[in-house]
């Protein structure tokens, strides 16, 4: 404000301050409606942990109608399939993104990408739909699973949502390479994928890192295909076979159970519980993205 | 879950202006009569039934159904955001206290009968299970199909998810046999499906499926399983007749509540229901109240 000159007009200092408060009004307000969602959610959430005991509370049964609150099978489903789904999605995000950028030719690269940003306006009903009648039933066969509705195929939805965002986050990072770093690889007689593999794709490493949260955090939140997909069987997961299980998310969880439960009972509370939990799972994901792309800045030249 | 969206949908048609409006006012002299009708999954597809016949014939009355289960529909009275809230389960004796709390007498309609259906997938050879083989399964005693004389095969559970009415009932009267001191649980290997539409799909894609779903639910994909009180039958289908006649054991009867005695427009609709509205009853997949002639 102060740097308005002091000869301006009054009419344009006026509208330019408040111009300026009008923007910074809407911005402090973001940030200040995140804050109070994550007050309700503490509000609601936090007498959760004195109502039932820490023992129980992080056991492995969960039958809310009979209060017996135990998260921890939720905690794990939701981590399992998350963590599933990137595996499978990162190296075919980074694979299709390398191609994208380095490999593809011109035309082809224009018609991929709109179509890669299609792949991300899929609704996840639709998906989820996708996964019961399609996946599911090749899960079972194929696999010899007892059913369709498992782990891994919650994960393979997932994995088919999460790679729009890989994609296009992954591709963004290799276009920020500096074209001397390729010239410099192929000056020094490396073919042309020894110079992507060793010199383009590490020097992106963290904006794929970057590509790698978001997706998971877009995995983490995903309701509605996964409660369509995974089964919904609150399981701890055991052994490896418990991939081919089916789990209960903790998203699935609060879909499902929100609309019946009675206000104020343990079992509302424990649903918003969960979201805390949840909350502060993409919080720190989040954080850890946020921290690979200052740590790329502050590396300098990469954007 | 899907099927209350598409019910909030539906009636989202029909509801037009109809926002709000308190219990109790519904009766007024106004032209045009509204109230919600909130509630039961189960019932949701008969409730629209009987709303869309109901405001045909009388254009000046306006009724908006949505799903959402059984207890939404009972919060929702508690909390006097509609004037019927339709339940395939009695409410608690909490419940009842709270909306006491709130000035509210719940008062109970029987509107209509529905069998629980056992399904299973059609190539499943079981033709028929005791209600104590169905308990044995649910809690996970029974893992494999050769144990109840089908193929072998692994045993995979499905049921609705804990908030709906049928799920309570079907613990009630299967898994816990009717016993008011059994503590028996669906096994945590049970998969809890969003929707009637999740255990249709499933029991249809997958042979070792074993399922339950009101009868009304139930296409001709699926295999009804005939359910025997007790091994020396008679081994029973859910039918109309065989549910009014008594012989098929896991019925139950549907209610709609309402916020202290009906008056006015409400209580002619509930008249209705009970009367006239029960030829509907059939062609829903359920079974009309006895002498009603539906």
């Amino acid at each position: 404000m102060s740097s308005v000159p002091v000869r301006a007009r009054r009419r344009t200092r006026f509208s330019e301050f408040a111009l300026e408060t009008l923007i910074r009004v809407l911005g402090f307000s973001t940030i200040g409606f995140v804050g109070l969602i994550f007050l309700f959610l503490l509000r609601e959430g936090v007498p959760v942990f004195f109502e039932v005991p820490p023992g129980s509370l992080f056991s492995g049964r969960w039958y809310p109608t009979f209060g017996i609150f135990g998260t921890l099978p939720l905690i794990f489903g939701s981590l399992l399939v998350t963590l599933l789904a990137i595996a499978m999605a990162l190296p075919l995000g980074v694979a299709t993104a390398v191609f994208v950028r380095e490999v593809a030719p011109r035309w082809a690269r224009e018609i991929l990408k709109p179509i890669i940003e299609v792949l991300a306006g899929i609704p996840s009903v639709v998906l989820g739909f996708f996964g019961m009648t399609l996946v599911a039933p090749l899960v079972r066969e194929v696999l010899g699973a007892p059913t369709g509705l498992t782990a891994f195929s919650g994960a393979f939805i997932l994995a088919y949502m999460a790679l729009p965002t890989i994609i296009s986050v992954a591709e963004d990072a290799l276009d920020s390479v500096p074209r001397s770093y390729r010239d410099a690889g192929l000056a020094m007689g490396a073919t042309r994928w020894q110079t992507i593999w060793r010199v383009v794709v590490p020097a992106a490493r963290s904006g794929i890192l970057t590509a790698v949260m978001l997706g998971m955090g877009r995995a983490i939140g995903e309701t509605m295909a996964v409660m369509m997909v995974t089964g919904n069987a609150a399981v701890m997961p055991s052994s490896l076979a418990s991939l081919f299980r089916p789990v209960r998310t903790m998203t699935a969880t609060i879909a499902a159970e929100m609309g019946e439960v009675a206000r104020g009972s343990t079992h509302y509370h424990a649903l918003f519980g969960i979201g805390i939990i949840l909350f502060v799972l993409t919080f720190l994901i989040n954080l850890a993205a946020a921290t690979a792309i200052f740590q790329k800045k502050r590396k300098g030249g990469l954007r | 879950m899907i099927c209350a969206c598409l019910a909030a949908v539906l009636s989202a048609g029909c509801s037009g202006r109809s926002t709000g409006g308190n219990a109790g006012s519904a009766g007024t002299t106004a032209p045009e009569a509204a109230f919600q009708d909130t509630g039961s999954d189960t019932l949701v597809n008969l409730a629209l039934a009987w709303a869309e016949r109901y405001m045909s014939e009388n254009p000046e009355v306006r009724i908006s159904v949505t799903g959402g289960g059984s207890g939404t529909g009972i919060a929702s009275l508690i909390n006097g955001t509609v004037q019927i809230a339709n339940a395939s389960r009695e409410m608690s004796a909490e419940e009842i206290a709270e909306a006491k709390k709130n000035g509210i007498s719940p008062v109970k309609f029987t509107v209509a009968l529905d069998a629980i259906a056992v399904v299973a997938n059609p190539n499943n050879s079981v033709e028929g299970l005791t209600l104590q083989q169905l308990s044995d399964i649910y809690t996970g005693k029974i893992t494999r199909w050769s144990q109840v004389g089908g193929q072998d095969g692994p045993v995979v559970l499905l049921s609705r998810e804990s908030n709906s009415g049928t799920y309570v009932y079907f613990l009630e009267q299967v898994v816990r046999l009717g016993n008011a001191k059994s503590k028996a649980l669906f096994s945590p290997e049970t998969l809890l499906m969003p929707s009637s539409q999740g255990i249709g799909t499933e029991v249809q894609q997958n042979p070792h499926a074993i399922g339950y779903d009101g009868l009304g639910y139930v296409t001709s994909e699926q295999k009804m399983i005939a359910v025997a009180r007790t091994a020396a039958g008679p081994y029973v289908l859910p039918s109309a007749r065989t549910v009014l006649n008594k012989s098929y054991p896991v019925s139950r009867p549907l209610y709609m509540y309402t916020a202290g005695e009906p008056t006015g427009a409400v209580k002619k609709y509930l008249d209705w229901i009970v009367s006239d509205g029960q030829k509907l009853v059939r062609d829903v997949g359920f079974v009309p109240l006895a002498g009603s002639g539906g």
